[in-house]
């Protein structure tokens, strides 16, 4: 087993064989978590460079754990300005790098497409950690996994993702990642926050919880905040809550045994009420597990998929 | 030094003209057309099975000096314009030191005249800085031998502003040339809004953005009797407003660049920073629209809006790139691969549109025609020459062109009788190479 291209960079690209594969290395690696030393020799000698141009610390210490328990040493390089205000290229950037002989390089940037700009130019893998708005792979496996061990199957389960998918890179990948599975997707939101062009992902798309949630197997929030470039698009998150916040009321349109997930930090009481978010249906501390899993998969199959 | 072109194909949009015969130029002018011109002391240049036309005019250009040197000078800028067959060149008042003032308009046509290769005719900037606060002395300006106003770059935001520049200018005589752009609709965004940006995870720029500027500024033209010009159309609904406007006897005029009618926003999915331009890449639908505006008339005019930049500020991720992509090198051979020879329009068609139809509608006296008397501006073009982009003399490498397979190269270019370019190479390379 292994992966295609030598980089990971979004969900857009992989195949239905691919996700598969990294749900199946995924699901043996759970069982090193459990262990009294949680370590297998699979990366030894390797390097692993974690390059965060934006601050995380979930993503950032899922993939430090992943790569250790794979015995890979790791590097943390915060990198907090973006190449354009401190004068270095990308290709300063990757050059510097490569020189470095690193491994693997995760990538997590502001700005969309940085890095598969920064994949082009060198032979590393690149695992995309999120860019932007753009995609956050990992965080679609993680989810993938997720409902894969909760529900046995993907293929035609009816999934809702809701929140804020103009911005929400893991709602773009989950999109391309669920389609490829074959699941059934409805984004639900406020239309300025939906962006345009989806209908032609074949996605279905509803500005109502009530109607959007009817008969959903799987429901995946994204986080709702009041940024700067949400002012001109969203009133306000007391206007987003009373609309779309997922209570226990309007969970009950859902499939009874629906499963409510987060692909990121949650902002309790705008886009999910505390009763759901520690209620029965809630598997959000169990992503955060297996996040840890899917992201020793992904090294494992980017390494060729041999221990 | 005068020459005398031998049996090539005239061609010149201007009068019609389409034979198989000789021309002389004489002291910087065309003495005389015809069967079997006597040399009369003139150098004879054998241009058999080639079209020679009216030296090209490229009526949008960044030459970025003063003051941004490090992109391109006037020296670079126009030995690009010249390799690419043009003769003539319209450069746009936002280089680094703004041309909102008549000594900076006097630097450019000092440099042009030590150091250029070709006719260099400068824009005046419509608003001092480009702020768009207060306008420029457009007579002053006018005095100083300025050939349009423009704030290219930046748009007159302000519908107050715009209205009065129409006026104004029209009392000096001058064309108005809008970067149509609604800046608070453009926001961040670095590519077309739909499909494109949701995929690619990038802020959008509608359509709209450009679409509801150039129909004010068609209005805005209407209500003053101002002569206007649409730089750089590039959607579906500005061509619509703007043939609108033109049946409604408007005086508006419109151009084009050869990436809307090559390209589409798929040359972005990669995030190739050398497809990223204002306005952007735009549908299938409206490269197709582009093509039919050039077809029906609309779209009366090419022009490159060359744009080099530097490495430094194209490297690094999308949305902080530069916007632009030089041109002044490619448009010749798009325009003969991808109008000519796509079928989409005649080549006396397509020349007329980088030859007579700027230099009317600019007033260029002398330029656009091969007729007795107009300058020796002459461009010798081997139509079905193959080129393979890649080599610029401009300073600028940031062309999403490069690598492609195209037709049409300048074998000879004389300006003002003087040859600059032959065989398809500067005749001095290094008369120009340094300062």
């Amino acid at each position: 087993m292994s992966l295609k291209s030598k980089d990971l960079l979004g969900m857009q690209h992989l195949t239905f064989e691919e996700i598969n594969s990294v749900i199946t290395s995924a699901k043996s690696f759970m069982e090193i978590a459990t262990r009294p030393i949680k370590k297998v020799p699979v990366l030894r000698g390797k390097t692993v460079a974690n390059l965060f141009f934006e601050p995380s610390t979930r993503t950032r210490i899922s993939f430090e754990l992943a790569a250790r328990r794979l015995s890979a040493d790791v590097i943390n390089i915060p990198a907090l300005i973006s190449s354009a205000a401190s004068g270095e290229t990308l290709t300063d950037l990757a050059k510097t790098i490569e020189a470095m002989t690193v491994d693997f390089i995760v990538v997590r940037h502001s700005m969309a497409g940085a890095p598969h700009q920064l994949a082009r130019q060198i032979k590393s893998s690149v695992i995309n950690a999120g860019d932007g708005s753009h995609e956050h792979p990992t965080q679609a496996l993680v989810d993938l996994y997720t409902t894969k061990e909760k529900k046995g199957y993907i293929e035609g389960l009816r999934v809702a993702i809701i929140g804020d998918i103009l911005h929400s890179r893991s709602a773009k990948s989950n999109i391309w990642g669920l389609k490829t599975m074959g699941a059934d997707v409805v984004l639900i939101g406020p239309r300025t926050l939906i962006p345009p062009g989806l209908e032609r992902l074949g996605v279905d798309i509803s500005f109502s919880m009530e109607e959007g949630l009817e008969g959903v197997d799987v429901i995946i929030l994204s986080r709702v905040e009041m940024t700067e470039e949400n002012r001109a698009l969203l009133p306000s998150l007391r206007e987003y809550s009373r609309f779309y916040c997922l209570t226990e009321e309007r969970l009950a349109s859902a499939k009874k045994d629906v499963l409510v997930m987060h692909s990121g930090s949650m902002n309790r009481g705008v886009e999910i009420s505390p009763q759901v978010a520690d209620g029965a249906y809630s598997v959000i501390i169990e992503q955060v597990t297996n996040g840890v899993a899917v992201n020793m998969a992904v090294l494992y199959l980017l390494a060729g998929g041999k221990k | 030094m005068d020459y005398l072109l031998k049996n090539g194909r005239l061609m010149d949009p201007a009068t019609g003209t389409d034979e198989v015969g000789d021309i002389l130029l004489q002291r910087g002018k065309v003495e005389a057309l015809g069967a079997d011109l006597q040399p009369m002391g003139a150098e004879v240049v054998d241009v058999g099975n080639l079209l020679v036309v009216p030296g090209l005019i490229d009526m949008h250009v960044h030459l970025r000096e003063p003051g941004r040197e490090d992109k391109e000078t006037i020296a670079s800028g126009t030995r690009a314009a010249a390799i690419g067959g043009f003769t003539s060149l319209v450069c746009k008042a936002n280089t680094g030191l703004i041309m909102d003032e008549p000594s900076v308009v006097g630097f450019v046509f000092s440099r042009a005249f030590r150091q250029g290769l070709v006719n260099v005719f400068p824009v005046g900037a419509v608003t001092k800085g480009l702020l768009g606060q207060g306008l420029t002395g457009f007579g002053s300006l006018a005095l100083a031998g300025v050939v349009a106003l423009s704030d290219d770059g930046s748009c007159v935001s302000d519908a107050q502003m715009m209205r009065s520049a129409l006026e104004y200018a029209a009392s000096v005589g001058l064309l108005v040339v809008s970067h149509a752009e609604d800046m608070a609709l453009t926001g961040h965004g670095s590519v077309t809004e739909g499909y494109t940006s949701t995929v690619l995870g990038l802020e959008g720029i509608p359509v709209e953005s450009e679409t509801t500027m150039v129909a004010r500024d068609c209005l805005l033209a209407e209500q003053t009797g101002g002569r206007l010009h649409i730089a750089h159309a590039s959607t579906a609904g500005s061509l619509h407003a703007v043939k609108s406007a033109q049946e409604r006897r408007v005086d508006v005029s419109c151009e084009t660049a050869p990436h809307y009618f090559s390209l589409t926003e798929e040359a972005t999915w990669d995030y190739d920073t050398s497809a990223k331009m204002n306005p952007p890449l735009r549908s299938e639908e409206d490269r197709r629209m582009v093509v039919s505006a050039l077809r029906e008339g609309t779209v009366s005019i090419i022009a490159s809006d060359h744009a080099p930049h530097t490495l430094e500020e194209k490297d690094i991720s999308f949305q902080e790139a530069a916007f632009g992509i030089i041109g002044l090198e490619t448009t010749l051979p798009l325009v003969i691969t991808n109008l000519v020879e796509a079928g989409h329009l005649t080549m006396m068609e397509a020349l007329a549109k980088i030859t007579c139809n700027p230099a009317r509608r600019l007033e260029l006296s002398g330029k656009g025609s091969l007729q007795e008397g107009c300058d020796a501006d002459i461009t010798v073009i081997d139509p079905s020459a193959e080129v393979v982009v890649g080599e610029f003399l401009s300073k600028g490498r940031n062309s999403p062109f490069i690598g492609e397979k195209l037709h049409g190269r300048a074998e000879y270019v004389f300006v003002g009788g003087k040859m600059v370019v032959t065989e398809g190479r500067l005749v001095d390379e290094r008369a120009f190479s340094g300062h």
